[in-house]
């Protein structure tokens, strides 16, 4: 009897696992589906409708955690070679204590994807462009190197690259001589994915970092600021980052 | 007048000259082996990282193009104010002129991540930021100053100098103004944000220019033993002089500008007070030797030649120091991005950022210098651009 009955279970649980497995088989490539179809299309132009950002909640940011800083470094191809004051830095952990309260703050600083970027302006050739989408980058074609935007940028969030890389990431071409910065994962972005920095930093447990459409009233980000106080970096220049803290 | 305004080539026997630009081929190849250096290894062999991004070249580059603008001082002060005794040194300040801006611009272009790519500068513009209003800027000026060398050089066209050399000091003054904007109209760091670079610039340009000019002009005269006139001289030391007094008295507006402001105190405090070599560079460099010195020099009742030639040459260094104070310097203080909090990083956030010019970058900026003395040297030998005589002062009365 009892016999009989494991078996019964037995068989039903097998259906169920193959009902299950079925299912998935079927329903998995329609997801992906709807997963490309959301991301856009290589030939399709970014939207002026979408405004990337970034939410950082500084109460979130564990001190002494660089996360973000290793993924972005993974991510870009982005080596140490020994010279700490000419190596790129897209992303940094930055330490804040207040002079008069004490009060200590661990914030990651990266490119602010200003909706009106000093860099941009300054950029003799255009090289420094944004897109439709609030993303600031950097043409590597017809940058000359001349570090204008860099001197232009109040952030500090542009490096040169000082010597010949070697073992690039193919999705981040980057070059001796050329200015960069973050790109806020523009390769992935593109392909609907969150930036590296992001994803780790959810990964860790901490959830400091938001990325999403500020323009979408129903996205995360857009709620938050919305909801909670918020400030920006230098927000006396008015320049309108896109990267937005909380807890500052 | 009329055989005042008789020109000559620079004389003197072939083997001279040609020992003279042997002697500035050895800086010219220096400055080319340093270009080719960097340009190989990249900025990591310079004293430049990613605090400091312009360094020595710049210096060197931008003391001789806003020089450059200055040169042409002499030039305009005879065409466009009448001034007749300039008038037989015009040309020489024409081709200075001409001579310092490639020399700098050579420089900054040499010193650029990808030098290869100058073509992209040529055929990508992106008219807000002002490097591109200066690619214009530049190149309009070497048109103004040959088409103004031709006025005044063909009798034929004499009757133009005027119109063009009013041209040409309108487009100088831009050319300086676009310059100083370069670094008035970052908002990012606190030593520049002000207008008041622009003009400053343009004091500057005078005040550089006008000692240079007056440096060659006496060398070349030395070189072929042809006097010149006392009076002359006195003119032109007493011009200098007062465009020095200018430049210091736009200094004194700029740093009174930060210094009201409370926001700019730390920046100040740094500048004046205790940031090391810039605080030296600027009391020491800028004002006492580029300013205060060459002032009494000039100024005084008896001062030799030799001390006219002193005072020119410490105002060219001061100007040096002056370049290196505002652009070294204004990058080697940290950029505040959280006011009223202190700041640390592993990208040297909230610090004062080291810089040790590097061998290649001071051999790329000396380079550029020889390269205008040898633009210099082969026009005066090769056109007649030197007066005929310069021991009689016409037209005393100006």
């Amino acid at each position: 009897m009892s016999a009989g009955s494991n078996e019964g279970l037995s068989r039903r649980g097998f259906l169920a696992i193959s009902a299950a497995t079925l299912g998935g088989v079927m329903l998995a490539p329609g997801i992906r589906l709807i997963e490309i179809a959301a991301a856009r299309a290589p030939d399709q132009p970014a939207s002026g409708k979408v405004r990337w950002g970034l939410l950082i909640d500084t109460n979130k940011c564990e001190p002494g955690c660089d996360d973000c800083v290793t993924a972005c470094a993974t991510e870009n191809g982005i080596k140490s070679t020994g010279h700490p004051r000419t190596d790129s830095q897209w992303i940094r952990k930055v330490e804040l204590k207040d002079m008069r309260s004490g009060r200590t703050h661990s914030l990651p600083v990266m490119c602010q994807h200003c909706a009106e970027p000093p860099c941009v302006d300054v950029c003799p050739t255009g090289a420094s462009f944004k897109r439709a989408d609030g993303i600031v980058l950097v043409d590597r074609h017809i940058c000359i190197g001349c570090r204008y935007c860099i001197m232009a940028c109040p952030y500090k969030a542009r490096s040169f690259v000082h010597q010949e890389i070697s073992d690039q990431n193919p999705d981040v071409p980057r070059g001796k001589g050329c200015v960069e910065g973050c790109t806020l994962c523009v390769h992935r972005v593109d392909r609907n994915q969150q930036p590296a920095c992001v994803e780790a930093c959810t990964k860790a447990g901490h959830n400091a970092m938001i990325f999403g459409d500020l323009n979408d009233p129903h996205s995360e980000i857009a709620q938050r600021v919305a909801k909670y106080a918020s400030t920006q970096i230098r927000a006396d220049l008015r320049l309108d980052p896109g990267v937005h803290y909380q807890g500052l | 007048m009329a055989e005042s305004l008789a020109y000559r080539q620079l004389s003197g026997p072939p083997a001279r000259f040609w020992a003279l630009l042997a002697a500035l081929a050895v800086p010219l190849a220096l400055g080319a082996a340093a270009y080719f250096y960097m340009e190989h290894n990249g900025h990591i062999v310079t004293g430049m990282d990613n605090q400091i991004v312009w360094g020595m070249p710049h210096v060197f580059a931008v003391f001789m193009i806003v020089a450059a603008s200055g040169a042409l001082n002499v030039a305009s002060t005879a065409s466009v104010f009448g001034k007749t005794a300039y008038k037989p040194i015009a040309p020489l300040s024409a081709l200075l002129a001409v001579s310092l801006l490639v020399g700098g611009l050579t420089v900054l272009v040499l010193d650029l991540g990808r030098s290869d790519r100058l073509i992209v500068a040529m055929t990508h513009y992106n008219f807000k930021s002002i490097f591109t209003l200066n690619v214009f800027l530049y190149n309009g000026f070497i048109i103004f100053c040959a088409a103004y060398l031709w006025t005044m050089l063909e009798r034929r066209m004499n009757r133009y100098a005027k119109a063009v050399g009013m041209g040409a000091f309108i487009w100088r003054l831009m050319l300086t103004t676009g310059t100083g904007s370069i670094f008035g109209f970052l908002v990012a760091r606190q030593a520049y944000d002000t207008a008041i670079l622009a003009p400053m610039f343009v004091v500057y340009s005078f005040a550089y220019g006008t000692a240079i000019f007056i440096l060659l002009l006496l060398a070349a005269c030395r070189w072929d033993g042809q006097p010149i006139a006392d009076a002359l001289l006195a003119r032109l030391k007493n011009l200098l002089g007062v465009f020095v007094a200018a430049s210091l008295y736009f200094v004194t507006v700029y740093h009174l500008t930060k210094l009201y402001m409370t926001r700019y105190d730390d920046l100040e405090r740094f500048i004046l007070v205790d940031g090391g070599v810039y605080t030296l560079l600027f009391w020491v460099g800028q004002v006492l030797l580029g300013g205060i010195l060459p002032l009494i020099l000039l100024f005084h009742p008896r001062t030799p030649r030799r001390g006219i030639v002193a005072a020119c040459a410490l105002v060219v260094l001061g100007g040096l120091a002056q370049m290196y104070v505002t652009i070294i310097g204004g990058q080697a203080y940290p950029q505040i991005l959280f006011p009223g909090m202190i700041e640390s990083s592993s990208f040297f956030d909230g610090v004062i950022h080291p810089y040790t010019p590097s061998l290649p970058e001071v051999l790329l900026g000396l380079g550029g210098m020889a390269l205008a003395a040898s633009i210099v040297a082969v026009a005066l030998r090769a056109l007649a651009l030197l007066p005929a005589r310069l021991d009689q002062v016409a037209g005393s009365q100006a």
